[in-house]
């Protein structure tokens, strides 16, 4: 019953993940940019949250009405300045202005916050409360609401890109950038409404996980990117469904080592990545040939 | 470019082909007396001063090492703390076996080298952005790892053994020396690595990867000779830092800041030239030290230095050097002179 526990909260858990896996595939499926201060990024979102829940007092919940949209106009003016830039200039330059970003952002905060870390305080049902399934299995609230709001965010997102007018556009200028351009598309535009997609999930990740957990300065690359890359090296590049797929089983891996022994926590869900990465380099969902 | 249209067509053999416009000697006879000055610092300075300047060959060492990595080989890794971190630990276990951790330096850095194979077959698969996670996940997985041996101190590290009876300053001094010998024998590496028909191969690798495999440079091995390369001079540095600290802590030796740093040093200074680092490292060392009082500040504007330089000045400081007055101190590429042309317009080949 411990295992069947161990799944459960496996997939749960794997929500959260994948919420912060989808911003990242998105701007590598989109733009071809290995966001590396995408952690750091989420992490800024969940400080802004704490910053508007003290200063405005609106109800925890409902503080990503702002913090997302807030978010987003980071990401549209970051890809449309200092990333769009280091584009022009190549793959390296652009690993090296994300790195620097990342190295940037997580000091600031350092210095700005202290390294203590915070939580954000979702109130006590939510946090303590669960759901019980016979006498071992609980389905804590939090996690139940944090994996419904990744399930819809990857829903939405799958729905935009698909269905669309705007998807369409998206999906145009990734495949063929030139001929995009040719058509009348504003590549550069469209680039900044993906990269304020992707933040905006993002912070939606470092809202969730500061309630589910604490942040802290060093949150964003240590569990955040780190994280997020495994579940979409999992699930397979440039599928968001395999991104989901990828969360749940990096977070199955992680429980599942947890029941084992408690300090195994994290080692299994790398040792999981690095047999996908031999056994199944393309990962587990491999987009279909589109013609 | 411009000499050469400007000039026209001329008879082939009106021009020769060298190394440098300097002659190499002066370089050597430069890089000697360096050496030799420094050598001599724990004669001349406090021991509070060459305990900085180890920190600066560590910085140094692992600069040179990125540099080789990312300047020539493309290979952007954001793991190489996992090195820093295996060559820390391997001294300590060599020195709880009674081995001195001076001896034991030259093996934790070949052990390091060895590990870098099985490594590289995980990571080889992966390009670019990928990759560059991809090694940091395994720098993670590594430390995760070490710290399942309650023997060497689980989450916390231990302290080295092994310098029992050594006085403080012969200990200080010996590890500036020992410090100073790594940081020499990984840039004649490098030197003389770029010098060889495989730094021919990196070098077309920097300018043009696919130009590079299709004129039959094997693209793949070289990588794979960076890379273990890098991880024997990675390791090396790290046994220097178990050894100056004393004291070998996981999250301390395995820290993605030694990456940020060794990258950033690499990038300010210049990425893809040998003169590079060592500027980019003065430039660290001298914001470090100003700036050390000002706790993560230092970090902060390390980090907008390297984002401005790698928008702006591509080549890095010694970028702007070259371009201005064309010399080289390691002379690893050709020049292209015209015949009678005495004047400081050679092109570099």
């Amino acid at each position: 019953m411990a295992w069947v526990n161990a799944i459960i909260q496996g997939v749960l858990t794997g929500g959260l993940y994948a919420l912060f896996a989808c911003g990242l595939s998105l701007m590598f499926g989109v733009m071809k940019v290995v966001n590396l201060a995408h952690g750091d990024l989420a992490v800024v979102g969940g400080y802004v949250a704490i910053f508007v829940i003290t200063v405005t007092h609106v109800p925890v919940l409902w503080s990503f009405l702002i913090v997302v949209p807030v978010m987003a106009v980071v990401g549209y003016a970051l890809q449309r300045t200092v990333i769009q830039s280091a584009l022009n200039r190549g793959v390296l330059t652009t690993l090296i202005v994300t790195l620097g970003l990342s190295l940037v952002i997580e000091n600031g905060l350092l210095q700005f916050f202290t390294a203590n870390s915070r939580g954000i305080g979702a109130g006590m049902t939510l946090v303590t409360g669960s759901f019980s399934l016979g006498s071992q299995i609980e389905l804590p609230y939090l996690l139940l609401l944090i994996s419904a709001v990744a399930v819809a965010v990857l829903l939405g997102l799958q729905w935009f890109l698909s269905r669309s007018s705007y998807g369409r556009l998206i999906r145009a200028v990734a495949d063929d950038q030139e001929a995009a351009q040719l058509s009348g598309a504003d590549y550069r535009h469209v680039f900044g409404i993906a990269a304020a997609l992707a933040l905006g999930t993002a912070a939606l990740g470092g809202v969730a996980y500061g309630m589910y957990s604490n942040l802290d300065p060093t949150a964003g690359t240590d569990t955040i990117l780190l994280f997020a890359f495994v579940a979409v090296v999992i699930g397979g590049l440039g599928s968001l469904w395999g991104t989901l797929l990828g969360g749940m089983v990096l977070g199955i891996a992680q429980q599942i080592g947890a029941q084992i022994n408690i300090s195994d926590e994290l080692l299994a869900g790398y040792l999981v990545f690095l047999l996908v990465l031999i056994l199944r380099p393309q990962g587990l969902v491999t987009r279909r040939a589109q013609s | 470019m411009s000499v050469v249209t400007k000039a026209g067509p001329r008879p082939a053999e009106s021009f020769r082909v060298t190394r440098s416009q300097l002659n190499v000697v002066w370089t050597g006879v430069g890089a000697l007396i360096v050496v030799v000055v420094l050598a001599l610092m724990p004669y001349l300075v406090y021991s509070g001063t060459t305990a900085i300047l180890v920190q600066g060959f560590i910085v140094l060492t692992l600069a040179c090492m990125w540099n080789l990595l990312a300047g020539y080989a493309g290979l952007v890794s954001v793991g190489q703390q996992a090195f820093v971190g295996l060559g820390a630990y391997f001294v300590l276990i060599l020195a709880l076996h009674g081995t001195s951790p001076f001896a034991a330096l030259p093996v934790a850095a070949i052990a390091c080298g060895v590990a870098a194979l099985p490594l590289w077959w995980l990571v080889s698969r992966l390009r670019s952005g990928y990759f560059a996670i991809a090694t940091w996940v395994l720098a993670a997985t590594i430390m995760l790892f070490v710290e399942q041996f309650s023997s060497l101190g689980s989450g916390t590290g231990l302290p080295l053994p092994g310098f029992t009876g050594m006085s403080p300053t012969l200990l200080t001094a010996y590890t500036y020396w020992i410090a100073l010998a790594v940081t020499v024998v990984a840039m004649a590496t490098v030197y003389l690595l770029l010098r060889s028909r495989l730094g021919l191969v990196l070098t077309a690798i920097r300018d043009d990867e696919v130009a590079a495999r299709s004129s039959g440079a094997r693209v793949g091995l070289a990588r794979l000779l960076v890379f273990v390369v890098a991880g024997a001079g990675c390791g090396a540095a790290g046994a220097v830092l178990a050894i100056s600290q004393l004291q070998v802590q996981p999250s301390a030796v395995f820290s993605v800041n030694w990456t940020a740093e060794m990258a950033f040093a690499t990038i300010i200074g210049g990425l893809g030239t040998i003169e590079g680092p060592i500027i980019g490292t003065a430039v660290y060392m001298v914001l470090q030290q100003t700036l050390a009082s000002y706790n993560a500040w230092y970090l902060i504007i390390l980090g907008l230095v390297a984002i401005l330089v790698a928008l702006y000045a591509r080549r890095g400081l010694w970028g702007l050097v070259d371009e201005h007055l064309r010399v080289r101190l390691f002379p690893v590429g050709y020049w292209l002179r015209l015949a009678g042309d005495n004047d400081r317009s050679g092109r570099r080949r």
